[in-house]
């Protein structure tokens, strides 16, 4: 085998990189200008199928919506970033999103912990982040003018969970298990202290990173026998803890967080999450009509069912959009600065429902359901239950 | 002559091109290897140095005004570089290996973030977050605690060898790792997956921009961190770790303390770790433990490895490669590809915007980066720049195997 | 504390942590074995087990689209799966080493560990690549045979579902069957030989190479087993399910003793057992300060504890210490 010197190479990648050097300049659009979203989320690694589906909820927004900024003149396209779930990834995209001064909006994260620090750069220019997935409290509490988010807050979901087992199930005792993230967690606790305050009696209180095999944390559960199981987390794992506390016999009535809105909960669990609740921001389609049509483009287009965060993408999306249309007034693109105070202004009828932001970025006011599953079918995730509707605004900073 | 010609020509390319085209990846690209050409470039020490110094202090923050994302893609080079030397020492020196060194990344980035930012409050009580400056002397703090949890780990895995040290290594790093992740409980410590933010920057009043004095802090200590290495290797104890890493029995007999050795050179290795540790959650303003996987662990190896084990200017252009490849050159691919495919580029008479989504190029930069990895390893296996006396010893170990061509 | 409770649920934590152990005794054999031959770790068996795991579920749903699921017994259906994913898995092996580690054999022995992980990177999304394409989705779960799902009760709190029997039952023959082809046979002899020494195994006529080749073919051929059987058990595979497994399974052939067979059977039960009496007990013995989340610190600390007394795994001896 020959040895391929340093040197040999270095004049190789010089001599191919100066060649292409004119072609790889951003090739320029006609007419007056280009808009550009961005997504960050993850698109490889574990949870590559969660940040596809911020991704996919985006792309399908754009296309729907981009009608009114084509007809004056733009260009509106979708910039795909991978952050791996990583927070030096994600910061270092971010520079290279603010240096594109293009991208007038981000979409994303999936993960708190990559959002966070990412939003810190968004926010050197000022340039708008509308989260579909990030509950963090930390996220908007920092006060930030240029951060939203769409999805509810940990605190106040949990809460509505809690509130739900306690009235109108009438859960004798709850276990509590999440799956160790910030997301997970977050609803888990406040669900765990909001039980104790309404006087359910929490057996249990687990945390696991553990992805497929629950036997472990099952055999205590099934030996304390509780009225209700509440799993904060997400289906990818949600669904094979329920399938398997099944299996292993536990009667108990099963109850989850959004994470669980997707219709593969059933396609991996099957008969064993029949009945089970979730709460969610989102209703579901056969209950909206404007969520009915989002599940049957999305369908059409990407051939599947939209994935968790999907929804609340396509909603930041349009929001997104609706705002860089209120800043564009005059023909003229439009600055990061003004678009990020019109994302403040836009009050926008969504699938997941009147979205208004307050001086955080938070929701105004959010509407929560609490729906059971229906069918062990996947194809009738659509026609799961409303069993309960509750409307909470998100509480004002602590600090 | 035409070394040096050549490599100003290079370099004043390199820094026309970023100018021109301030949003091409090429151009930085560019630029990267005309710093990296006159490294290897036959030219009088003197004036590699002052090229590579004008490189560097002038012409990268002049780039990072043009456009931040690149000073943004030199910071983390330098951070991951910094690391990468730091694995050098026990991994390519002492030949320990060690599969879970960010967990003195981590122990660094928990020290400063704990009492830089209001959580300290929660501990301790009243006071925190400490005064920004404080940083400065945590810098020290952070490495003096990971160089401590070094020896803690070195101490009880001294008997063991080869694989079995790695196996305790790679344990102790995911107990670190789950140990931040749930010390919210029964004492809020580490405030668990939630994190902790926001964490305080250091001052640095004699630059405009807060980026580039971010910068040229974070440059500054891998000169340090460089010069150490340097001083290091060809010390006492360097030669003991060499020694110790060929033959630990031989190495005995001749005279090196095992015990002191080994437990050195895990401090050693872990103090670099934790002074980046410290930087790294100044420059995030907030950490977690999703930052410390066992997948970040195995990047800085790639680095070492990649760049040539035991070698120094090996274990810098190992993390440049990587840092760069992931966070620029297959970004910048995959983003080129997508701008083709908005533009609707017909390529063999198939129209890229009908691309499905399952092939969105974004998706596929690890599967890319695997492939580079083993390319890489199979075509030069001693490394990028190889110690010099790994060479002499491969030269010997493959048959026919030609010696690479010294890196100067 | 509850101690009543601790005593009830006893005998199904060891169920649990047995059949756990089992499966990490699998696929760390794929791990010990090359291990034993090369001295070298396989980075990329995690995805060679996973890839078992994909083939079993491909064949499956394949079967259950064609209607024939239900009508064929399932011990022969469960039989066709496992050659099938023991095939795809070990014929990967034989090709990754071919590739990817053959060019390296006389590197240093770092080296080939990168190459490993370039190969498990790609791997990964490769998998990703062909299940997005031609399923359009990479969570797929493993059709349920509901005869597999019976259970049977021991005593009146414990049962065991025939699923966890046949995993049981699967990889003991499989580790005996390894067992007694090592030992006693010719090929066997071959393998060991080429542990021992590759110069003097060739010299002795013996093809280092096809050794090698058949080296990772067993040992890919183990992992792909327990990929089918992994997905039989949990049911839920994706392409990044393998990584934690695997690395599990890596951690319990060093705690047997790397490169020894009846030592990654002993070190993955050792491992699965700590690890379901860890995420059973610990919540209830502290009163909740902690939890199952402390399984993977429990399990390394008994680790590095029996490391320490035992620098060479449970069962090292047999091991030779080499320079």
């Amino acid at each position: 085998m020959k040895h391929v010197t340093l040197r040999g190479g270095l004049v190789l990648a010089l001599a191919l990189a100066v060649a292409l050097l004119p072609g790889a300049s951003p090739i320029e659009a006609q007419g007056k200008g280009t808009i550009k979203i961005a997504t960050q989320s993850p698109l490889s690694g574990g949870q590559a199928a969660l940040g596809e589906g911020i991704k996919l909820g985006t792309q399908l927004a754009i296309d729907k919506f981009k009608g009114n900024l084509e007809k004056a003149g733009f260009k509106v396209e979708l910039v795909p970033f991978d952050d791996q779930a990583k927070p030096d990834v994600g910061v270092a995209n971010a520079k290279n999103i603010i240096a594109d001064k293009d991208i007038l909006a981000v979409i994303g994260h999936l993960n708190s912990g990559v959002a966070i620090p990412s939003s810190e750069v968004y926010k050197e220019t000022n340039l708008t982040m509308i989260s579909p997935a990030n509950t963090n409290p930390t996220v908007t509490d920092r006060g930030y003018g240029n951060v939203n988010r769409v999805c509810g807050r940990d605190d106040v979901q949990g809460v509505v969970g809690s509130e739900f087992a306690a009235g109108t199930v009438k859960a004798k005792s709850v276990y509590i298990v999440h799956d160790k993230t910030t997301y997970g967690q977050g609803v888990a606790e406040f669900f765990r202290d909001d039980a104790k305050k309404k006087g359910l009696n929490v057996a249990g209180f687990e945390g696991t990173e553990e992805k497929s095999n629950f036997d472990p944390i099952l055999t205590p559960i099934k030996a304390k026998n509780p009225s209700l199981i509440y799993f904060g987390g997400i289906y990818d794992q949600g669904a094979p803890f329920f399938k398997q506390a099944s299996e292993k016999g536990i009667k108990a009535k099963f109850m989850g967080p959004d994470g669980m809105d997707s219709s593969d909960l059933t396609k991996i669990a099957g008969k064993a999450v029949v009945g089970m609740y979730y709460t969610s921001a989102a209703g579901p389609a056969s209950a909206l009509t404007g969520a009915k049509g989002f599940v049957d483009d999305y369908k059409k287009k990407f051939s599947k069912n939209p994935e968790p965060y999907a929804a609340e993408a396509y909603d930041a999306t349009a929001i997104a959009l609706k705002a860089i249309e209120a800043a564009a007034k005059g023909g003229k693109l439009p600055s990061r600065e003004a678009v990020s105070a019109a994302v403040r202004q836009v009050k926008h009828k969504g699938i997941t429902g009147e979205i208004e932001f307050d001086g955080k970025g938070d929701r105004k006011k959010a509407l929560y359901f609490v729906l059971q599953v229906a069918s062990d079918n996947p194809e009738k995730w659509g026609e799961n239950k409303i069993v309960k509707q509750l409307t909470i605004a998100a509480p004002s900073a602590k600090k | 002559m035409t070394h040096a010609a050549a490599s100003i020509a290079l370099l004043a390319l390199g820094g026309a091109a970023v100018w021109i085209y301030p949003r091409s990846i090429l151009a930085f690209l560019v630029f990267q290897c005309a710093l990296l050409a006159i490294y290897v470039a036959r030219v009088p020490w003197w004036l590699r140095a002052a090229l590579l110094a004008f490189g560097l202090l002038v012409m990268m923050p002049v780039i990072g005004g043009r456009n931040g994302y690149y000073l943004e893609v030199a910071t983390q080079v330098c951070i991951f570089a910094a690391l990468a030397l730091g694995l050098n020492i026990v991994v390519g020196l002492a030949g320990l290996l060690d599969l879970g060194y960010v967990a003195f990344f981590a122990v660094g980035a928990y020290t400063w973030a704990i009492v830089g930012s209001p959580h300290g409050n929660v501990i301790f009580g009243g006071g925190f977050p400490l005064p920004a400056w404080m940083f400065y002397v945590f810098l020290l703090v952070g490495l003096l605690v990971a160089a401590i949890t070094g020896v803690l780990l070195g101490l009880p895995v001294l008997r063991l060898r080869g694989d079995y040290l790695a196996i305790v290594t790679l344990g102790f790093g995911e107990v670190i790792r789950v140990l931040a992740n749930n010390l919210d409980k029964p004492i809020n410590i580490t405030n668990g997956p939630k994190g902790l933010t926001p964490i305080s920057r250091p001052p640095l009043p004699y630059f405009v921009e807060y980026n580039q004095g971010f910068y040229f802090l974070v440059l500054l200590i891998v000169i340090v961190v460089i010069l150490v290495n340097r001083r290091l290797e060809d010390s006492h104890i360097g030669r003991a770790w060499e020694a110790m890493r060929e033959d630990e029995l031989a190495a005995q007999a001749m005279g090196v303390p095992l015990v002191r050795s080994k437990l050195l050179a895990f401090a050693c290795g872990a103090s670099f770790a934790g002074v980046m540790g410290v930087v790294f959650s100044a420059k995030q303003i907030f950490i977690n433990p999703e930052s410390f996987t066992f997948l970040e662990s195995i990047g800085v190896l790639a680095m070492v490895i990649l760049g040539g084990m035991g070698s120094i200017p090996g274990a810098v252009v190992g993390a440049t490669v990587v840092t760069v490849l992931n966070i620029q050159v297959l970004k910048g691919l995959s983003l080129w590809l997508n701008e083709l495919k908005n533009a609707g580029t017909t390529i063999l008479g198939y129209n890229l915007a009908n691309l499905p989504t399952q092939l969105e190029p974004a998706k596929y930069e690890r599967m890319v980066f695997g492939i580079i990895l083993v390319v890489m390893m199979i075509v030069r296996p001693q490394g990028l720049f190889p110690a010099r006396r790994r060479q002499r010893e491969l030269a010997h170990l493959g048959e026919g195997t030609p010696p690479a061509a010294p890196p100067s | 504390m509850d101690l009543q409770l601790l005593v009830t649920i006893f005998p199904q934590v060891l169920l649990d942590g047995i059949l756990l152990g089992f499966m990490y005794a699998l696929i760390a054999l794929g791990y010990t074995m090359v291990y034993g031959v090369l001295e070298f770790i396989n980075f990329a068996h995690s995805e060679i087990f996973i890839v078992g795991a994909f083939v079993g579920v491909e064949i499956l749903l394949g079967l259950k689209s064609a209607g024939l699921l239900e009508a064929i017994p399932w011990l022969p259906v469960l039989l066709l799966v496992l050659v099938a994913g023991m095939a795809a898995s070990g014929l990967l092996a034989v090709s990754i080493e071919r590739i990817a580690y053959r060019p390296l054999r006389h590197a240093p022995r770092l080296i080939p560990l990168i190459s490993a992980i370039g190969v498990s990177f790609f791997l990964q999304d490769a998998i990703r690549l062909f299940e997005s394409i031609w399923r359009n989705a990479f969570n797929l779960v493993y059709p349920t045979l509901d005869v597999l799902n019976r259970r049977y009760d021991l005593t009146s709190t414990i049962d065991i579902p025939l699923k966890s029997v046949v995993v049981i039952a699967a990889a003991l023959l499989m580790l005996w069957a390894l067992w007694a082809l090592v030992n006693r046979t010719k090929i066997g002899t071959a393998i060991r030989a080429v542990a021992e020494d590759q110069a003097a195994a060739s010299l002795m006529g013996i093809n280092v190479n096809r050794i090698i080749s058949l080296t990772f073919l067993i040992g890919g051929a183990m992992g792909g087993a327990a990929g089918v059987l992994f997905g039989v058990q949990y049911s839920l595979v994706n392409p990044y399910t393998g990584f934690i497994p695997g690395l599990k399974a890596f951690t319990a052939a060093v705690l047997g003793g790397i490169g020894n067979i009846p030592g990654a059977m002993v070190g993955g039960l050792v491992l699965g057992l700590l690890e379901a009496f860890a995420a059973s007990y610990l919540s209830l013995l502290t009163g909740g300060a902690f939890g199952a989340e402390y399984k993977d610190i429990f399990a390394f600390s008994v680790l590095i504890l029996i490391l320490i007394f035992r620098p060479k795994g449970l069962l090292g001896e047999v091991v030779r210490e080499r320079a």
